[in-house]
């Protein structure tokens, strides 16, 4: 079947394990005030190729791939959950590596259909980079226009089906930059096993232009870029919070 | 021959007769251990390298010339000793009589040499240049002696540039190790059988052997006089490691006196020095760090080569680069790797002198090298950004085990092939030639020949155009080589590199270098042609100045077989094209893509071209896609580039590639989501 998709960059090296096949799709329910892509926000005017395309393009690089794999990401990737599907089953009959970055914002555990194919999808998905925006639900609606309790469901599911997690975590100044929020989230993601990596990313500005060439307004454009030794600083708030958090399941 | 210097080596073959490759096979230890037995540079580099630091600011601060010679040629006997400070440097050595004085090379040609001088403010004694003008030629005044108007006019025209017609022409690499392993005694007899091995039938290429021959002899004994003056009789074998660095290098600054070629680089000098460092450590002769200290010493006496000359080459070449090309690593044809310790003690020079683009440190990269050597060179490189990598599985195929890069891709068996530098010609000047039917689109000079312009106001037809490029590169082929069979004519006869080819063997392969520019400029612009529409606009003289393209058509650079197969074609046209004609002493053509520096300046001189790049933009450095117009990531770019057919450009195709370091992986291992990153949570 097609996909929608809104680009394919080879080589990427931010979205996962090795250098990848990166896959952005068109289309996302969330208007997170950050998003450095809001060119895949419209689900219109992608480009449609299928699984085959897909998988036979990605074979043109595969020797370049070794310790790689496809990643799909977006835009929100679960809003085409049919075509996801179909691109990772055949993919790992091809033993590919999959990735798959997403905000688990379609994630609804009490639809019967739904749920059939998600627990099909972490048969054939080896990691799942989780994008927790806000671990605070009132927060989350207003960064992102959309609540949380679905994300954080996913996450659990994910670690109930023993699929690799790793949260990544965009630290903004005075929004998830903020104490009593990271140790909220340490101590909220410190009860999921299978969460192997971290993955706390500054804040940066460099979405800017697009959204000048789409004609959309950037509310955070007061917002300086994080510097790197803050959102160590984070990650470290983050880390200490699940580590006290571990200590104290092991007590209870 | 029998030689103390050989004392605990494996003999060989090596013994018998010049095999630098035979004994490195017998002898070498591969390395696959890690970086930790590396020493930190002793007090002495310290202090000599600040010595040389702070030259270098007097030099920048003096407008980039800190002294040069005015009276006194260039040659390998020319200048006494020079020293920066004789006390503590383990490995000697200088141009002329001081450190970052310039020496005067005037066989090239007396013009350039006199303009090097005075746009540095110096002025050449007039005796010097009235004998190099009057009773003496060099190689300048050779090739305009035989010059025609055409190759004039293309050469004034830049739709064939840097053409080494008025300096040395460089890319020879001579086998430095040659010096230390054998000592000069044993190179001057082997010489004087090679002279004789001509037998007396005396055909012109006979006597040219012979005289040639005779004058490495006397190029030998002169080098043997320089180390004297150095104190040091490098008549026989090297006896230790520094010894042999120090007779490597005494070979390497004879040549570099005696040359001011467009790049004069080493060869692969660092396994074969590992076997002495290796015996030597063995023997307790020296320690890891009195090796490492020669080594600094070595590699801060190459990065003291300095040459004469003018702000227009500096431009051309974006600086005033030598290209001590150093080659390390690799595999070896039977799989062991050719990494030694001295290929890590060479690259550790970064850590202990800091970084620096001389000498240009190229890894001869394979799949196949020991894991800790590749951890090495990656974390080098990081830290540096002063390592080159090449292809080493793919140029093993051609040239063996024992080659080295001349310049940055030129590939040789050292001691055994050379090159002709031949600069290149501008394709995409080429295919605007073809559209204006030989009329020069910035001069309005008739350059080429009068063919059938492009008539009409378009669209430009794509078979129309291509038949028309193909007449234009069929001529412009044969105007180049013309210009550079007369060059390297006139180079053998009036600046031949003595010393260099005394360390080669009797019978070279000779390559024959051409080169092209603008690849991803005309592949872009037939493509444009082919699939979208492209309007000619023409000035008031009817010549096509520009272009207007209406929809869009397939960019090189984006893994896309309708446009990439016109750029591979492109090379296999030309090249065979370069072929058809006549070549200078049985040279073997070859061709490289890989304009590194000059993209400016040819963008400056070329026009608006059918792709739609205006005029003056710069071209694409060598096989690049045009700036920005690869969007679908690394790989689909490195793709593109990588389906250019090697063999007909074997002098090297490169792909110069910028990423910041956050787009390589997250900058610090903290951010990383790195499999292998544990959380460390149960601390």
């Amino acid at each position: 079947m097609d996909g929608n998709i809104h680009s394919i960059i080879t080589g990427g090296t931010v979205d996962g394990p090795g250098t990848r096949y990166v896959v952005f799709v068109k289309g996302c329910p969330m208007r997170c005030k950050y998003c450095h892509n809001p060119d895949t926000w419209e689900a219109a005017g992608g480009e449609k190729k299928s699984v085959q395309e897909i998988l036979e393009d990605y074979e043109r690089y595969r020797p370049f791939m070794t310790n790689g794999g496809i990643t799909v990401t977006g835009g929100e990737p679960l809003t085409q959950i049919d075509f996801l599907l179909e691109l990772f089953t055949e993919a790992k009959k091809r033993n590919i590596h999959t990735c798959l970055d997403t905000s688990g914002i379609m994630f609804r555990r009490n639809i019967p259909e739904i749920y059939e194919k998600y627990l099909k999808l972490a048969k054939v998905t080896d990691l799942v980079m989780l994008d927790i925006k806000h671990i605070d639900p009132e927060e989350h609606k207003k960064l992102t226009g959309q609540p949380n309790d679905n994300i954080l469901d996913f996450l659990k599911f994910l670690d109930e089906q023993e699929v690799a997690i790793w949260i990544r975590h965009v630290i903004v100044p005075d929004i998830t930059y903020v104490p009593k929020y990271l140790k909220q989230l340490g101590t909220y993601i410190a009860h999921f096993k299978h969460i192997k990596a971290l993955d706390v990313l500054p804040y940066h500005d460099m979405g800017k232009t697009k959204y000048k060439e789409l004609g959309i307004d950037y509310v955070l454009k007061d917002v300086k870029p994080l510097t790197n030794d803050d959102a160590k600083k984070a990650r470290d708030i983050v880390v200490e919070a699940m580590r006290e958090e571990r200590k104290r399941m092991k007590f209870v | 021959m029998e030689a103390t210097g050989w004392n605990g080596f494996v003999g060989g073959k090596w013994q018998k007769g010049i095999d630098v490759r035979d004994f490195i096979q017998r002898n070498y230890t591969p390395y696959e251990g890690d970086d930790s037995f590396l020493a930190d540079p002793t007090q002495n580099t310290k202090d000599l390298w600040q010595m040389v630091l702070e030259l270098s600011k007097k030099e920048r601060e003096a407008g980039g010339v800190l002294d040069m010679d005015t009276k006194v040629v260039s040659t390998l006997t020319s200048h006494g000793p020079g020293y920066l400070d004789k006390s503590k440097e383990t490995i000697v050595g200088f141009q002329t009589d001081k450190p970052f004085k310039r020496g005067m090379n005037v066989y090239g040609g007396i013009r350039m040499a006199v303009k090097a001088c005075e746009d540095n403010g110096y002025t050449v004694d007039p005796e010097i240049v009235e004998f190099f003008t009057t009773h003496r030629k060099t190689h300048n005044a050779g090739v305009f002696d035989v010059y025609d108007p055409e190759i004039r006019r293309c050469r004034s025209n830049h739709i064939i540039t840097g053409l080494p017609d008025a300096y040395g022409r460089g890319r020879i690499i001579g086998d430095y190790r040659r010096v230390a392993l054998y000592g000069i005694d044993y190179l001057i007899e082997d010489k004087k059988e090679q002279k004789e091995s001509f037998g007396t039938v005396y055909t012109d290429d006979v006597i040219r052997g012979k005289e040639e021959i005779s004058e490495q002899i006397k190029a030998l004994g002169e080098l043997k006089q320089m180390a004297a003056a150095y104190g040091f009789d490098i008549s026989k074998p090297a006896t230790n490691v520094k010894e042999a660095i120090q007779w490597t290098y005494f070979g390497y600054l004879g040549a570099v006196k005696e040359q001011n070629g467009a790049a004069m680089s080493l060869g692969r000098t660092a396994t074969f020095l590992d076997c002495y460092a290796e015996r030597d450590l063995k023997n307790g002769t020296f320690t890891e760090s009195e090796i490492q200290e020669f080594v600094d010493h070595f590699i801060m006496k190459l990065r003291c080569v300095k040459f004469a000359r003018t702000p227009e080459y500096n431009s051309i070449f974006a600086g005033d680069p030598v290209w001590v090309t150093e080659s390390l690593g690799g595999m070896g044809v039977d799989g062991r790797t050719l990494v030694s310790k001295m290929s890590f003690r060479y690259l550790h020079t970064l850590d202990n002198l800091g970084t620096a683009p001389e000498p240009n440190l190229t890894v001869l990269w394979s799949t196949r090298l020991p894991i800790n050597w590749k951890q090495y060179c990656a974390k080098m490189s990081i830290k540096s950004s002063s390592i080159q990598y090449e292809n080493d599985d793919m140029m093993r195929v051609v040239h063996g085990d024992d080659y080295g890069i001349a310049c940055c891709v030129s590939s040789m068996r050292i001691g055994k092939e050379m090159q002709f530098f031949g600069a290149r010609a501008n394709l995409a000047k080429c295919l605007l030639y073809a559209i204006n039917g030989g009329v020069d689109e910035c001069t309005g000079v008739q350059v080429g020949p009068k063919y059938r312009p492009v008539e009409g106001d378009g669209p430009l037809d794509f078979d129309d155009v291509y038949s028309k490029f193909d007449d234009m590169m069929e001529w412009l082929a044969k105007v180049y080589v013309s210009a550079l069979n007369i060059i390297h004519y006139m180079h053998d006869k009036y600046a031949y590199e003595r010393i260099e080819m005394a360390l080669h063997d009797r019978d070279v392969k000779r390559y024959f270098a051409t080169g092209l520019a603008g690849l991803s400029i005309v592949a872009d612009s037939l493509s444009a042609i082919k699939y979208a529409k492209v309007y000619p606009i023409r000035n008031e003289q009817g010549i096509v100045v520009s272009y207007k393209t209406e929809g869009d058509f397939p960019k090189y650079g984006n893994n896309d077989d309708r446009v990439d197969e016109i750029a591979a074609n492109l090379v296999s046209t030309f090249m065979a094209k370069l072929r058809k004609n006549h070549v200078y002493r049985n040279g073997f053509p070859t061709m490289s893509i890989l304009t590194i520096t000059s993209n400016v300046t040819y963008g400056k001189n070329t026009g608006d071209t059918p792709c739609g790049r205006k005029h003056g933009a710069p071209f694409a450095p060598g096989a690049n896609p045009v700036h920005r117009r690869d969007t679908h990531g690394a790989y689909a770019s490195l793709s593109s580039v990588a389906k250019l057919p090697f063999m007909d450009s074997q002098d090297g195709i490169s792909n110069t590639f910028s990423i910041i370091p956050g787009a390589l992986g997250k900058e610090d291992q903290v951010f990383a989501g790195d499999l292998d990153v544990d959380l460390d949570l149960d601390k």
